[in-house]
């Protein structure tokens, strides 16, 4: 499974993209909400990371790089641009207010893997988007500062204001079930 | 410092962001406070739950390919830098990993969450400024020590004779269940020992030797004891030690 290290010479893009296959279709598909789109997201991506190869300055990060293509293709598209709303709101400035709840370790061990997924489906993009960078593709902020092309400090709280809309929308739906709705 | 300032490191330190003496500061904050670890544990659950609900979908075969199919042996990059490809072999694992656990059912997702908290205590732990609290090679000295400290007690092997050193112990969380972590030595590896009482998230788990991320753990119960052994080291040295640690159990 080791990839040896290899000169750059070496190295085709087809040896760095073709390992980010099933992550990259496992991302677009939850930002298009559709099979049919998320495959023609997906090949769309590669071709034009093909084509921009020649471009990528090695030794930086070629997954950033990868994500960035998804997700500035994605955001062009039709689906895309309906999705967007002006994020004007999370400037680093605005930083991270703590609030005194009381932490809610039942309500998330209670919450099922379909309450989650149903919670993600229902947040705006660009909360999903990042909780799926940083959760699923563990993705330093420096990476998701990166592919998302935001600075370190908008990762910050835009992730904080992420995970606060998510662990609403949890405790709704939770109270939803505990009273049958 | 005040919990409230704590806590605006609290997603940081979760996400593995913090420097590490921020973070051992607050490591050793987070062992005192039960408040602060408390907030900290749901951080960790969120961030769990969200990763396992986020790994859901696979492309097509076709669709796989296809896209391998048009790029399919194009342009060598040309330039003469010397580039490791670092991040690659871990994601291509992960995915591997993901494509098999899309259709795992409840109890797996319970296992892969046990598996990883595991995981991250385990590299938590030497990744830390103290990786134990009780410093010794003696487990008459590290034993004793766990007393008054986690709800139970344990036995420990005798160790001569076998490539493994005690280094020392501390106390540890599995979903809010106290236990002991000990940490043991074998060429240059180190690995992890918990153990918990056998309920709770734990509990339950078939027996048996896994390759959970690039671990191995072997698991079993033993008078109502739960043990995991955890490492990246071969199978055949996790098996050696937990069949010291059975025979002491
Ligand atoms: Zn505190």
């Amino acid at each position: 499974m080791k990839v040896p290290e290899k000169s750059v010479r070496d190295t085709t893009f087809e040896e760095l993209a073709m390992p980010l296959f099933d992550q990259l279709y496992n991302f677009a598909r939850w930002l298009t909400q559709d099979t049919a789109e998320a495959e023609d997201l997906t090949q769309e991506t590669y071709a034009k990371a093909l084509r921009g190869f020649s471009s990528f300055q090695m030794g930086t990060n070629f997954r950033a790089w990868m994500y960035r293509i998804l997700r500035n293709t994605f955001l062009t598209s039709r689906t895309g641009l309906k999705n967007t709303v002006a994020i004007d709101e999370d400037t680093d400035e605005a930083l991270l207010p703590v609030e005194n709840t009381t932490p809610e370790s039942s309500l998330i061990q209670q919450a099922s893997r379909e309450m989650v997924q149903q919670a993600l489906t229902d947040l705006p993009v660009h909360f999903r988007e990042i909780l799926l960078l940083c959760e699923v593709e563990e993705m330093s902020y420096q990476e998701i500062a990166e592919t998302l092309g935001i600075p370190m400090g908008t990762v910050m709280s835009r992730l904080y204001r992420a995970r606060k809309a998510l662990r609403d929308l949890l405790r709704k739906k939770n109270e939803g079930v505990r009273h049958g709705v | 410092m005040a919990c409230e300032q704590w806590r605006e490191q609290l997603d940081r330190y979760v996400d593995g962001e913090l420097d590490p003496a921020q973070a051992s500061a607050l490591s050793a904050h987070l062992r005192g406070c039960a408040d602060c670890a408390a907030d900290a544990l749901e951080r960790v659950q969120l961030k769990r739950s969200v990763q396992m609900a986020g790994k859901r979908y696979t492309a097509s075969t076709e669709l796989r390919n296809r896209i391998a199919k048009t790029i399919a042996a194009k342009p060598r990059h040309g330039v003469g830098w010397y580039w490791k490809i670092l991040t690659l072999p871990a994601f291509a694992l992960l995915m591997l990993a993901v494509a098999v656990n899309l259709y795992v059912g409840h109890e797996d997702a319970r296992r892969q969450r046990v598996y990883s908290e595991l995981a991250d205590l385990h590299v938590a732990a030497l990744a830390g400024s103290t990786p134990v609290d009780v410093v010794s090679t003696d487990r008459h000295t590290v034993k004793p020590w766990f007393q008054g400290k986690i709800p139970f007690t344990f036995n420990l092997p005798e160790l001569q004779g076998s490539e493994f050193t005690l280094l020392g112990g501390r106390v540890t969380y599995l979903a809010q269940t106290p236990g002991a972590q000990l940490i043991y030595h074998v060429r240059k590896h180190e690995i992890s020992v918990f153990i918990f009482q056998d309920r709770g998230e734990g509990a339950g788990l078939p027996e048996g030797l896994e390759h959970p991320q690039s671990f191995n753990v072997q698991t079993w119960t033993q008078n109502g004891l739960r043990y995991f052994v955890v490492g990246d080291v071969g199978a055949e040295d996790i098996r050696a030690l937990s069949k010291l640690l059975r025979g002491a159990g």
